[in-house]
């Protein structure tokens, strides 16, 4: 793939294999970086923080998770909220069972937790293809939920079903627990965040991500050219519930605290998580993250608009967001099939040569 | 024979009937599908929305009530009068088939020639608004469906097959309404098979799902094809949505039972009619079976909800097409 820009030359192989080779994505990354790191930090209010941007970094890091699967690969997950699921009930058995080991170190744990359990449930897609598969994936939804409902081991038998965080810090600073602080939480997701999104954007540019795209554009070419499908589906599935299961770890530990499987884990998280990547922009990194701004932002604004300015009653306003968000995406299909990355490449091509067209 | 084997007939027939139900449902899918690759997960809320339209309409409820109200301050509920069932179900089927003409207009034309995932994430759109649409207009309470479908056991039969077990046995216990439901469904599959093997629309829809472009070629007009097919699933939709309104009241989980059939479609396969039936009638006496068996006495219940996934799932590992489906060939 040649992702490059007329006029900006690369004198060294460094230069030219570097993560960003356009400047103006370079330049976009880094001040996006201080904007996320100081700026929206120092001005986010608890609300804000609370209702916008930890559900965002939260569910971003899932939405990338699920656009390696989805968007690279070619395979259609809607088991995304059972291997969350996943991933919060292993952080949980891993913080109770071990007290005293880091809480990251958990969190990453249960990614590759999650990871084993997402390679069992990628097994059948090499024979399993297409809408069949997406329904497959399904198997793993309700099933790991109930399991998890039903095994009392999961949640050390609790008398309510549920699991709660037990407290933790790093660097002296509370991040789970009821007296957890906002701030910290912020950073500590922030941070993972961005690690994760720029290796699962190197990945993806690398042999790894090669692969995955061949196996998605068309298998049986891809598998007479030398590319090994097992491998290949079997990673994507492994990276993709990695990731998902980290975010279902910190939704659980650093965002919610308690945690009812059925409830915060249900087949509508899987959807939602499958909404952000498609108005996002299917096999785009930056496109998961949009998609997952906009999916856990316009929420809020409608209701903050309907129910706070015009006070309307809850209820409607509640069913105007379901006819509001269905309404956007059929739009956004039909106006945009490869998602709002897609709109954001356009804008710049239109931009360029602005305003001489030719 | 003990009472525990008559005890398990009696769940496998009421898996039968469960069963029956869930192919009614797929019946809506295989439709949609065959005749447009899409994967319509709106159907679900489909019925949900046909069943809605069906109470008010019986009820009089004014649509819209309570926006309305709470926009302009009045103070509606309902036109006062209760209308005939039958009419009904007329009234709800032409909002059916509005419906249907308005996808076509709004939606599919829009994205012909998208790939399938694109179409799929389109219907998931549609169910979403279609939920917070039918809310608005009818109001989210549990609402009560009769048309007229005696409920309950059915004594006739419970009498007559008492005497085959011992004293613990009273007979095999059926729900009446299950038994209807069943004899609807053999009769709007018949009615289906005949009308798409017989009618000249029949052949016209065969024609489109066996091939698209050949079927443009000699001039069927996709389009009108795509509003009869979505109305023919809006029809079934409705039918499906009496069922289990009746059975189970009409509300939001009304809609859910979309997911319960997708694994009935998988077993099926998507393209096929009588996969549609055979599957949900495997998945009914499979997960009922599985329950009774298995899942209450050994893993703590509640198996129904993953039972038919993971039966879909093996299944398919070794018939990746389905029981019915066409054979998946693939070129470079």
């Amino acid at each position: 793939m040649f992702y490059r820009e007329v006029g900006e030359f690369k004198t060294s192989y460094r230069s030219d294999q570097q993560t960003f080779p356009i400047a103006l994505d370079r330049t976009g990354f880094i001040v996006s970086l201080i904007f996320a790191f100081i700026i929206i930090p120092l001005t986010m209010s608890e609300y804000w923080a609370q209702a916008v941007f930890l559900p965002f970094l939260i569910f971003g890091i899932a939405a990338i998770g699920l656009n390696i699967l989805t968007g690279y690969c070619g395979q259609v997950s809607l088991g995304s909220g059972g291997f969350m699921a996943v991933g919060a009930y292993s952080c949980y058995k891993l913080m109770t069972a071990f007290p005293d080991m880091n809480i990251v170190i958990c969190i990453l744990l249960s990614g590759g937790v999650t990871a084993f359990v997402g390679l069992l449930f990628g097994l059948p897609s090499l024979r399993i293809k297409g809408f069949y598969l997406a329904v497959a994936t399904l198997a793993a939804q309700f099933f790991l939920v109930w399991m998890f409902n039903k095994v009392g081991w999961f949640y050390n038998y609790s008398a309510s079903g549920q699991i709660t965080a037990p407290e933790r810090e790093i660097f002296g600073f509370i991040v789970t627990g009821a007296k957890a602080e906002t701030l910290p939480v912020y950073y500590v997701c922030l941070v993972l965040l961005v690690i994760l999104a720029v290796v699962a954007r190197n990945l993806t540019r690398g042999a790894f991500g090669r692969k995955w795209m061949a196996i998605r554009d068309m298998d049986i070419a891809a598998e007479i050219i030398g590319v090994n499908p097992l491998m290949a589906k079997l990673t994507a599935f492994a990276i993709s519930s990695f990731y998902v299961g980290i975010s279902g770890a910190l939704l659980f530990a650093l965002y919610l605290g308690a945690v009812e499987v059925g409830e915060a884990f249900s087949i509508q998280k899987s959807f939602l998580i499958l909404f952000m990547i498609i108005i996002g922009g299917l096999g785009s990194i930056f496109g998961s993250l949009i998609g997952a701004a906009f999916m856990i932002g316009m929420p809020v604004l409608l209701k903050n608009l309907l129910v706070s300015n015009l006070g309307w009653p809850g209820d409607i306003a509640a069913h105007l967001e379901f006819m509001i968000v269905g309404l956007m995406i059929v739009i956004f299909l039909i106006l945009e099939p490869h998602g709002l990355a897609m709109l954001w490449r356009i804008v710049k091509e239109k931009l360029r040569i602005w305003p001489f067209a030719h | 024979m003990s009472a525990e084997f008559y005890f398990g007939i009696e769940v496998f027939l009421n898996g039968l009937m469960a069963g029956v139900m869930y192919s009614l449902v797929a019946l809506g899918f295989v439709l949609i599908f065959k005749a447009s690759g899409i994967f319509n997960y709106a159907q679900g809320i489909m019925a949900l929305f046909a069943a809605m339209t069906l109470v008010g309409f019986q009820e009089g409820q004014i649509p819209f009530a309570h926006l309305f109200n709470a926009m302009f301050g009045t103070e509606m509920h309902h036109f006062g009068w209760h209308m005939n069932a039958f009419f009904a179900i007329i009234l709800a089927l032409g909002v059916m088939v509005l419906f249907a003409i308005l996808v076509e207009k709004l939606i599919l034309k829009h994205l012909v020639n998208q790939e399938p995932i694109i179409l799929f994430m389109a219907t998931i759109g549609l169910a979403y608004f279609m939920e917070g649409f039918g809310d608005l207009m009818w109001g989210s309470n549990v609402k009560k469906l009769d048309v007229g479908i005696p409920q309950g056991g059915n004594f006739w039969i419970e009498e007559n097959t008492a005497f085959l077990g011992g004293e613990n046995f009273y007979g095999f216990y059926l729900d009446t309404l299950d038994i209807y439901a069943t004899v609807i469904a053999t009769i709007l599959v018949v009615s289906l098979v005949l009308f798409s093997q017989y009618t000249k629309t029949g052949r016209a829809l065969r024609a489109v799902a066996d091939d698209h472009q050949a079927a443009l070629s000699v001039g069927i007009s996709l389009r009108t094809i795509w509003v009869i097919v979505w109305a023919i699933a809006g029809f079934v939709a409705l039918v499906a949505g009496i069922m289990w309104g009746a059975k189970s009241g009409v509300q939001f989980s009304l809609s859910l039972i979309a997911l319960k059939a997708l694994p009935v479609l998988m077993l099926g396969g998507f393209t096929s009619i009588p996969g549609a039936i055979i599957g949900g009638l495997i998945i009914g006496v499979g997960e009922k079976m599985f329950e009774f068996l298995i899942g209450a006495p050994l893993l703590g219940g509640a198996t129904e909800n993953w039972f038919a996934y993971m039966v879909a799932l093996v299944f398919l590992v070794f018939r990746p097409q389905g029981l019915f489906g066409e054979k998946i060939i693939e070129r470079v």
